[in-house]
């Protein structure tokens, strides 16, 4: 390795060459025996970060990106930027929220419009202290999840089929499409009819909805696997059931996941479809009745409940590809 | 798929290593990539393949690893084989050692398996990480090691290093020269590169037109450097060969040579004219789709 100096615009003191230029590194060939004349390639040590912005001199046009090691006893991780992300997350919300009470402080905002942030707090109390928002909760997550479970298996097994095999996408793919096209509501009356007003029939509607983002993402993850690695794979004696299961879902895994997150999205969309049309229970079943008494303290308590699960199955997705796709880079953006 | 062998009465066939070829001819629709080609590769001989962009290096590659069929011809290799492709071709699902074993019986794909041949190539410490984190030149010693794990009597190479830095690629050319010579598989070598194909070979054949137009014995003695009259010599043959000369002269001269287009291999040093090509020994043969020669 050839020692590089970093032009810098001012001889600085601070300046210094890179980590790692013209320095031995202690990395290299130290587990490779000498008669194996390859040096391993230099890992570059993690440039510490540093405090010192990059500037720019206008006058010769050179940007001087120097870094220099932060003094001893600091932490080396920048502790400020993350806890500026977890605020600007929360910004937002924060400043609606701001404008909402003092909208309803000052009477801007009538009460019959919306009513003001303490009075919806209340009302969510009352729901969880008469046990009514914890029934309902249990109940709708059982109806959602067991059509979820339904719909997931349906969609992935067919986007499987149709990813794997050409005669199974002609057989399968077309009529997906067409299928998939026709709105979940268009067909609560022909669930009405084929398994009346019961649980069935949501748990029905819920799976079928839920089928179609599942589906789509697996057959578009199959087939987005690079046919180059199949073809090493096979090479090297990889075929059959023994390819698909350590090979194609394992690289189809991120677009199955995204499919995951669509479809648990969208089973709580058919949840509350489900619920309004006929129901004696569940979450939907209480904002039917909250509306039916004009109580848009109670409605607004009732959507933060669907706000929260909607954030459940962002953690929850998370956490599985978290687990799942170890092997994946995570961060893409800072 | 038949298999035939043309072993003599009493020889043994075995997995030497020999490749054999004659007359496979293959086309994609009305292209014709390959034509009447011959080759022969002797048990541990390292025969390196030049050829324009398209000549068809990386079909004939594909057909000596059954992922591609002749459509007629005579085509026998080892059963053991393995491939380095231009790309890695890593799963990025597995970590590095587990793409070492990809695709072996779980008795052979033993961590302890990959670590040695990981070793082998000065990547032991890497066992453990991720496919994308690794560079273009240690992924392409990762894809090294998986194809000297399964014990090869044939590598293929499909311009393994023509994605590298040039200082990486003499260093691969070490180390490969190095491992060949210790694990003595046969060779073949697809490049684009002549001095590579110059420095490695026993043998260099060049594909032109769907045929083997060329095919001159290396004779220089190893370890070999760039330059040097004889290595000059060579260079610019196969060069003209190639059809890369701009020197309009210069052609006839090789054409001369190598007419006709099946030319026996073609010592260009003329001090070893004796080509090893055994004709005689089989290894357990694949024959895919076995017809009359034209
Ligand atoms: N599956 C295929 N279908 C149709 N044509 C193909 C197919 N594979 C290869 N070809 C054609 O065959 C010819 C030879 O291709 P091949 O990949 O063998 O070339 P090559 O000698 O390896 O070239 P390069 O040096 O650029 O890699 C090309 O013209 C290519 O377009
Ligand atoms: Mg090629």
């Amino acid at each position: 390795m050839s020692s590089k100096s970093v032009a810098v615009n001012s001889p600085s003191p601070l300046a210094r060459p890179l980590p790692g230029a013209g320095v031995p590194s202690p990395t290299l060939s130290s587990d490779v025996p000498a008669s194996e004349a390859v040096a391993s390639e230099v890992s570059t040590p993690e440039i510490p970060a540093s405090d010192v912005p990059a500037s720019e001199d206008p006058a010769s046009g050179v940007r001087d990106l120097s870094r220099v090691a932060p003094p001893p006893g600091r932490p080396r991780t920048r502790v400020r930027p993350r806890v500026l992300r977890r605020a600007l997350r929360v910004l937002v919300p924060l400043l609606v929220l701001a404008a909402w009470a003092a909208g309803s402080a000052t009477g801007l905002i009538p009460a019959k419009i919306l009513d003001s942030p303490p009075t919806v707090v209340d009302a969510f109390g009352h729901l969880i202290s008469t046990h009514q928002l914890q029934d309902a909760l249990s109940i709708s997550l059982r109806r959602a999840g067991v059509g979820l479970a339904f719909g997931l298996a349906v969609g992935l097994v067919f986007g499987l089929t149709t990813g794997l095999s050409r005669l199974g996408e002609e057989l399968l793919d077309s009529s997906m499409q067409m299928v998939r096209m026709v709105p979940f509501l268009a067909v609560t009356p022909l669930i009405v009819v084929w398994f009346g007003i019961g649980e069935t029939a949501k748990i029905a509607l819920i799976a079928f909805a839920c089928v179609f983002p599942i589906y789509l993402n697996t057959y578009a993850a199959v087939r987005a696997i690079d046919p180059k690695l199949i073809e090493a794979a096979r090479v090297f004696g990889l075929r059959g059931l023994a390819l698909t299961r350590r090979l194609i879902i394992p690289n189809a895994m991120p677009g199955i996941l995204v499919g995951l997150r669509f479809s648990m999205g969208v089973s709580i969309l058919a949840l509350i479809a489900a619920e309004q049309i006929n129901a004696d229970s569940g979450l939907g079943y209480l904002v039917a009745n909250a509306q039916e008494a004009f109580r848009n303290d109670l409605i607004l308590a009732l959507l933060f409940v669907y706000t929260v699960l909607g954030l459940f199955i962002d953690l929850f997705v998370r956490l599985l590809e978290r687990t799942l796709l170890p092997w994946r880079a995570t961060v893409v953006g800072r | 798929m038949s298999t035939r062998t043309v072993a003599p009465v009493g020889m043994k066939p075995v997995d030497s290593g020999a490749v054999h070829i004659r007359g496979a001819a293959k086309s994609f629709g009305a292209k014709d990539v390959l034509v009447d080609f011959d080759l022969d590769i002797a048990p541990g001989e390292f025969v390196a393949l030049l050829g324009a962009s398209g000549s068809g290096k990386s079909t004939l590659l594909k057909i000596l690893c059954e992922l591609e069929t002749v459509d007629h011809g005579i085509v026998r290799v080892p059963s053991a084989r393995s491939v380095v492709f231009q790309e890695p071709r890593l799963v990025p699902s597995m970590q590095v050692w587990k793409n070492v074993v990809l695709g072996r019986s779980r008795a052979l794909a033993s961590r302890a398996a990959a670590e040695a041949a990981l070793a082998e190539v000065g990547l032991a410490s890497h066992a453990d990480d991720w496919p994308r984190t690794l560079s273009g030149g240690e992924a392409q010693r990762v894809a090294l090691a998986r194809a000297l794990i399964r014990e090869p009597r044939l590598l293929l190479l499909d311009e393994p290093f023509a994605a590298l830095d040039a200082l990486t690629r003499i260093r691969m050319h070490a180390l490969v020269a190095q491992l060949c010579a210790r694990h003595n598989p046969s060779v073949l070598l697809v490049t684009h590169d002549i001095d590579e194909a110059i420095l490695l070979a026993d043998r260099v054949a060049v594909l032109r037109s769907g045929h083997k137009s060329l095919d001159a014995v290396v004779d220089l003695p190893r370890p070999r450097t760039r330059g040097g009259p004889a290595f000059e010599a060579l260079r610019r043959t196969l060069l003209a060969e190639i059809g890369v000369s701009t020197d309009p002269e210069a052609e006839p001269a090789v054409a001369d040579q190598t007419q006709p287009p099946r030319a026996a291999p073609l010592p260009v040093r003329a001090r070893s004219a004796s080509t090893v090509v055994p004709r005689t020994v089989v290894p357990r043969t694949v024959v895919p789709k076995e017809t009359e020669r034209r």
